[in-house]
């Protein structure tokens, strides 16, 4: 509301108005955070949701119980067709739940009482946590005390940690759905070790098991593949590999001079320049079989450079297969076998290149 | 970065085998040692190219450096010059290409037709070389060698040319013949006072040579008179050409680069428009020299796509690089290939250049490094010498 000042003077009533303070006052869009949404409105959006499903099934002439996510996905992709690149601004119907990020609902009721005991603390749902593991390691340790009382011996089998890990500080956050410190995170996992430690823990651990997730099975091995043998008995195996927009395939083959042919053409003569050579010795020269392997290459796109780095995997990846694997092992550490990942950067707007600025003119 | 991890894997690598970089060691000390050993099967002691069999094949011999003065004060590459300059000696290897050759030659009738053979072979093979071998036996046989160093110096980068008073529409140039005629001169001394010519011959007005006199008159008239250079060598292989079949002397008429002569030339008359190379007295009268049609000689010839002018990089075969006119005019002709390397010949080579000390690198006197040159050269020998040079 604009202040007005009224200034009585004797003779004449005069109006002055101070800057108002309505630009002031105006509700900063940003600065309370994203906008929150009550428990009745997510329900809404549940219950319209799901009559669109059942709807969008009788549109597409499906049975309405059995219509799945899939189903949804596709029929909307039929009836909304985009040509739009980016997968996240085409029109989608996903489940509320999954659409609005999970955030607190209003944690007070109308009368304006917070629900949780522990509001005003700030972190409700950390600290609950807090207590209720460690009401959990004081109910163990009196398990243990009565144990104890009557003397049946304490059974110290420990829990093989090695297969499992604990919660990450991210995930953590999600499952609580507030902002977890670095701190408090640590001192969480803490009294979980605690917990753990002690040699009762087996009854809590329902309790443990909601902390604690299996480390994925071994990478992906990757299978290297066995010799074949041509019609005259010789041994050869295939590679491809890739060096920006270069892509090559390579067939080596045993008994042989240490001949190398591209497309056709002796390298000799492909790759005038030294350095292209030299990055195809190299994986010979590393094992070692520099004239015992004749090989036959082919590629394409790319320039000389690519092309060389591109060939060079490609038989990297053939001498696998005649190869022990330690030595393996070897190539993989000295990089013959690793993508480049190296590719062309992109030129962005408001300058001339994908790092040069234009010429900082003072005037 | 890449080769200094490459070498510390690769050491690695060995140690795990057992150390082979003890026995590497070992073998660079006995090489030192013993010097006498290796020098035995890379090199042969046979200096004349006539005793050369295939028995000495992959070897190297050596040339004298006063018959190398003597024999080519023009046309052996420049980077084997600089090699005799740095090891103080011309080593040059027998390859089968070279001694073909020599058999052909040796076993040809001088009462025919000289025979023509084209030498002809992928970029830095040894075509040259080559023919500085046959040029050399010819030499020590007493042949009079007529060795055009490369016929591409005539095609192109010219700075005079004047018409010529012969034969209005021809061009003349003074300073190109005026440097053959010279080192013409340094190589065949005896030659030129023994043969007379058969006609007079008048250089303008008043100069005239006349009949009877010996051939040095018509050089040095040539060298003297920078105009009337290119009629010299005319005159010179006039003769030369007429007096062969007589049997006095044999005749060797050796060309590098032979292409120059029927393809495309790099000049411009005053006016502008192309001169072809029918048009340059020098060419022309080198084109009447290689048809076969006197004896008592041999034409040996060389195809070279270096310094060639408009043709591909890829061209080498006689077709490609002489064209239909070239061919034509060379046909029937003997083609003689020169390939890289041999596996032998390249370890003969590697020997070499290990023996004079000039691979200093410490991984080039191992076998790996040797497989390494072998590999990044492909054999090749001009490759092979520029990967050692900075070695």
């Amino acid at each position: 509301m604009p202040a007005v000042e009224r200034e009585m003077c004797s003779a004449r009533k005069t109006l002055r108005l101070i800057c108002t303070t309505t630009p002031v006052q105006r509700k900063n869009a940003g600065a309370s955070g994203p906008e929150k949404y009550t428990e009745a409105f997510i329900k809404k959006q549940i219950e319209e949701f799901n009559l669109g499903k059942r709807h969008l099934a009788n549109m597409m002439g499906e049975d309405p119980e059995t219509f799945t996510q899939e189903d949804i996905d596709r029929a909307i992709a039929y009836l909304f067709p985009s040509g739009l690149f980016d997968e996240q601004a085409r029109p989608l119907m996903k489940h509320p739940n999954e659409v609005f990020p999970e955030q607190r609902k209003i944690q007070w009721g109308e009368d304006g009482r917070p629900f949780h005991f522990l509001f005003y603390t700030g972190k409700q749902s950390y600290y609950s946590l807090m207590h209720e593991t460690y009401e959990k390691l004081l109910n163990v340790q009196k398990h243990q005390d009565q144990l104890m009382a009557q003397d049946i011996p304490l059974q110290k089998e420990k829990r093989n940690l090695a297969g499992s890990r604990w919660l990450t500080k991210i995930e953590l956050e999600e499952m609580l759905v507030e902002k977890v410190s670095d701190d408090d995170y640590s001192r969480f996992i803490q009294l979980l070790q605690k917990l753990v430690a002690l040699p009762c823990a087996d009854i809590e651990d329902k309790y443990i098991q909601k902390f604690s997730k299996e480390v994925p099975v071994q990478l992906q091995k990757v299978v290297i593949e066995p010799l074949q043998y041509d019609e005259r008995g010789v041994a050869f195996s295939t590679g491809e590999g890739k060096r920006k927009t270069a892509s090559a395939t390579a067939v080596v083959y045993d008994n042989g001079t240490g001949k190398i042919t591209v497309n056709g053409i002796d390298i000799l003569h492909y790759f005038p320049v030294l350095q292209d050579r030299e990055q195809l010795l190299f994986p010979f020269q590393f094992l070692g079989r520099i004239g015992k392997h004749d090989a036959v290459c082919t590629v394409s796109g790319g320039g000389r450079s690519a092309q060389a780095g591109a060939i060079r995997l490609a038989t990297a990846k053939a001498l696998r297969s005649f190869v022990t694997e330690k030595e393996v092992e070897f190539m993989r550490q000295a990089g013959l076998l690793t993508v480049d990942p190296r590719v062309k950067e992109r030129k962005k707007p408001g300058q001339e290149g994908p790092r040069r600025k234009f010429t900082w003119k003072k005037r | 970065m890449l080769r200094s991890l490459r070498g510390l894997v690769c050491h690695s690598l060995k140690l795990e085998r057992g150390c082979a970089l003890h026995t590497a060691h070992r073998d660079g000390l006995s090489s030192v040692s013993s010097p006498e050993k290796p020098r035995a099967v890379f090199h042969t002691s046979e200096s004349d190219p006539a005793k050369h069999t295939e028995q000495h094949e992959g070897r190297l011999y050596n040339i004298p450096l006063e018959e190398v003065n003597a024999v080519f004060p023009h046309g052996l590459p420049h980077r084997f010059q600089q090699q005799i300059r740095t090891f103080n000696e011309a080593r040059v290897m027998v390859r089968r290409p070279a001694l073909e050759l020599l058999g052909y030659l040796k076993g040809s009738n001088f009462r025919h037709p000289a025979v023509r053979y084209v030498i002809y072979g992928e970029r830095g093979t040894g075509k040259t070389m080559t023919l500085c071998h046959v040029v050399h036996y010819c030499s020590r046989q007493g042949w009079l060698v007529l060795h055009i160093p490369d016929a591409h110096l005539w095609v192109k980068n010219c700075r005079e040319l004047l018409q010529s008073s012969y034969n209005k529409d021809r061009l003349d140039q003074p300073l190109q013949a005026s440097a053959w005629l010279k080192n013409f001169k340094a190589s065949n001394e005896r030659f030129l006072q023994e043969i007379k010519t058969q006609k007079k011959y008048m250089w303008g007005k008043r100069e005239s040579t006349e009949e009877g006199r010996p051939l040095r008159e018509v050089v040095e008239q040539g060298l003297a008179r920078a105009r009337s250079a290119s009629d010299a060598v005319g005159v010179l292989l006039r003769e030369l050409k007429l007096q062969s079949h007589r049997g006095s002397f044999r005749l060797l008429v050796a060309v590098d680069g032979v292409n120059a002569l029927w393809g495309r030339t790099t000049l411009r008359k005053e006016d502008k428009s192309p001169v072809c190379p029918e048009e340059l007295t020098l060419v022309h009268n080198l084109r009447k020299m290689l048809r076969n049609d006197w004896s008592g000689g041999a034409i040996v010839t060389t195809l070279s796509q270096t310094g060639s002018l408009f043709k591909p990089s890829s061209a080498y075969t006689p077709q490609q690089l002489l064209g239909k006119e070239g061919f034509d005019a060379l046909d029937p002709f003997v083609p003689i290939p020169v390939p890289n390397y041999s596996p032998s010949e390249f370890e003969s080579c590697y020997g070499y250049y290990l023996e004079r000390k000039w691979l200093q690198h410490e991984k080039a006197h191992t076998e790996d490094g040797k497989a390494e040159l072998q590999f990044l050269s492909g054999s090749n020998p001009r490759q092979l010498d520029r990967l050692a040079g900075p070695l």
